[in-house]
């Protein structure tokens, strides 16, 4: 990154501060948010930021603390988390940076910025139960081994509890994003 | 021992033969499954989109095993993980119970919590037991040297699964020795495989799996073993597309534990679905 560039990442203007983030995600499941004293152990431990370094749980979740909305949900490093607990499981504050992580993607949903893949995911389940639509060459795979066919979803069930979520209209209001 | 089978997605629709080799393996060590009617995905997928979407997905599956009073089995530990982490999070939280029992009352059904999640390693590890697996063994594999791939759901975040120890696991190894395999460490053992990033940069969800590859040819194991249908995907799938991409070679079998047990217990290849693997297990099959 130019120097200017990363000088202007480092500097944090009043006028970026959201206080009312920072409560949104405690509320959405970030309940230990403020007790972070930014040891580094979450990115330390992270699988994905050893091979892309633009994915940092610390950041993320000192942006979090500071109510750095815009910086973080917009951005397409929110999704590359592989909720792979590793975070969770060593963080000595006891944060669970994974589900802090979860808690702001749910609010990214929210406001419009869901991930075109999970976007497409979430579809698909709504519409067919599962993370994939059945097809017919899988049952046929089956049938040679032996196996009986793919147990079909309720899939009449899985819409009507789904009506009562969030998860149509937050679909809905993505509509249009990246 | 009787456990209602909680098929999942990847592994009816990508993965069958880790369902063949588990209802083999399962049927000779004496555990009945019942099938769970209409079951849905188990919610995790939904998890980052909308949280109560996917406990309500979850409760959902649950209710169907309570409803024939069984407890759980998965093949896959995200199915497992989701189920045992959504049911610490209605045990604790009454308010968050009645909103699902609420929603749940559309479709006339109820969420009690009888019911009990188990993946199939820790079936393996806690209902059968070591001991009982080995006296199925009739055919041990001495010959082979295997990396076993732990995964992540399986044992994070341990707080609510308390299966093992995820900074140094031991089960999945006492699991293969069973068979008569020796297990071989390696560097990157305890990563995660990178399946999880596959839908949004596969290139970086490449460049994870590459890393555990590498390590594990370094040891010369000849083969990995996994318990995941979608770290097994990974592995297995995407093994070629690496060699391809990189110009590098590993030609490493993967098997699914159930799989290895089973040949173990003297199952032929075909029974167990071995010829669907993605990369070649012929030679693997010379060794044994």
């Amino acid at each position: 990154m130019p120097l200017a560039a990363e000088t202007r990442r480092r500097v944090i203007r009043l006028e970026e501060i959201n206080d009312a983030f920072s409560r949104e995600v405690i509320k959405a499941g970030g309940e230990k948010l403020y007790v972070c004293f930014q040891c580094g152990t979450c990115t330390a431990s992270c699988p994905i930021f050893k091979f892309d370094e633009s994915y940092n749980p610390r950041l993320i979740i000192r942006s979090a603390v500071l109510g750095l909305m815009d910086r973080i949900l917009n951005n397409d490093m929110l999704w590359l988390c592989a909720a792979c607990y590793s975070c969770t499981e060593r963080c000595p504050r006891g944060v669970r940076p994974a589900e802090v992580i979860r808690a702001i993607r749910n609010i990214a949903a929210e406001k419009g910025y869901i991930h075109e893949f999970f976007k497409t995911q979430a579809d698909t389940i709504i519409n067919y139960g599962r993370i994939w639509e059945e097809e017919e060459f899988v049952n046929e795979m089956r049938e040679d081994m032996g196996l009986p066919p793919v147990p079909s979803v309720n899939r009449e069930e899985v819409k009507k509890i789904l009506e009562y979520t969030k998860v149509k209209k937050i679909l809905a209001s993505g509509e249009g994003e990246d | 021992m009787k456990y209602a089978y909680f098929p999942g997605c990847v592994t009816p629709l990508r993965e069958n033969s880790y369902e063949l080799s588990a209802r083999r393996v399962l049927e000779k060590l004496g555990v009945e499954l019942v099938e769970l009617e209409g079951a849905n995905c188990c919610g995790f997928f939904l998890d980052a989109v909308d949280h109560l979407s996917s406990i309500v997905l979850a409760a959902r599956n649950l209710c169907l095993a309570e409803d024939i009073g069984c407890h759980i089995i998965t093949l896959c530990p995200t199915c497992s993980g989701h189920f045992t982490r959504v049911k610490a999070e209605l045990s604790e939280n009454p308010k968050l119970m009645n909103d699902v029992n609420r929603v749940l009352s559309s479709v006339n059904r109820r969420f009690i919590g009888s019911s009990e999640v188990k993946h199939i390693a820790r079936v393996l590890v806690e209902d059968v037991g070591v001991e009982a697996i080995k006296k199925t063994v009739t055919k041990p594999l001495t010959r082979l040297r295997v990396a076993p791939h732990y995964g992540c759901h399986i044992m994070k975040p341990s707080t609510e699964i308390r299966f093992d120890s995820p900074e140094n696991p031991r089960l999945l190894d006492s699991l293969i020795e069973a068979t008569g395999v020796k297990c071989v460490n390696y560097m990157e053992k305890r990563m995660c495989c990178g399946a999880p990033v596959m839908g949004v940069d596969l290139k970086l969800s490449i460049e994870v799996v590459r890393e555990k590859l590498r390590s594990i040819k370094k040891e010369k194991a000849d083969a990995i073993v996994t318990i995941c249908p979608f770290c097994h995907t990974q592995f297995d799938l995407n093994q070629s597309r690496i060699e391809e991409e990189y110009g590098e070679t590993y030609e490493i079998p993967v098997l699914h534990y159930t799989q290895l047990l089973g040949l173990a217990q003297g199952y032929e290849p075909d029974d167990l679905g071995l010829y669907e693997n993605r990369v070649m297990v012929d030679d693997l099959l010379s060794l044994i």
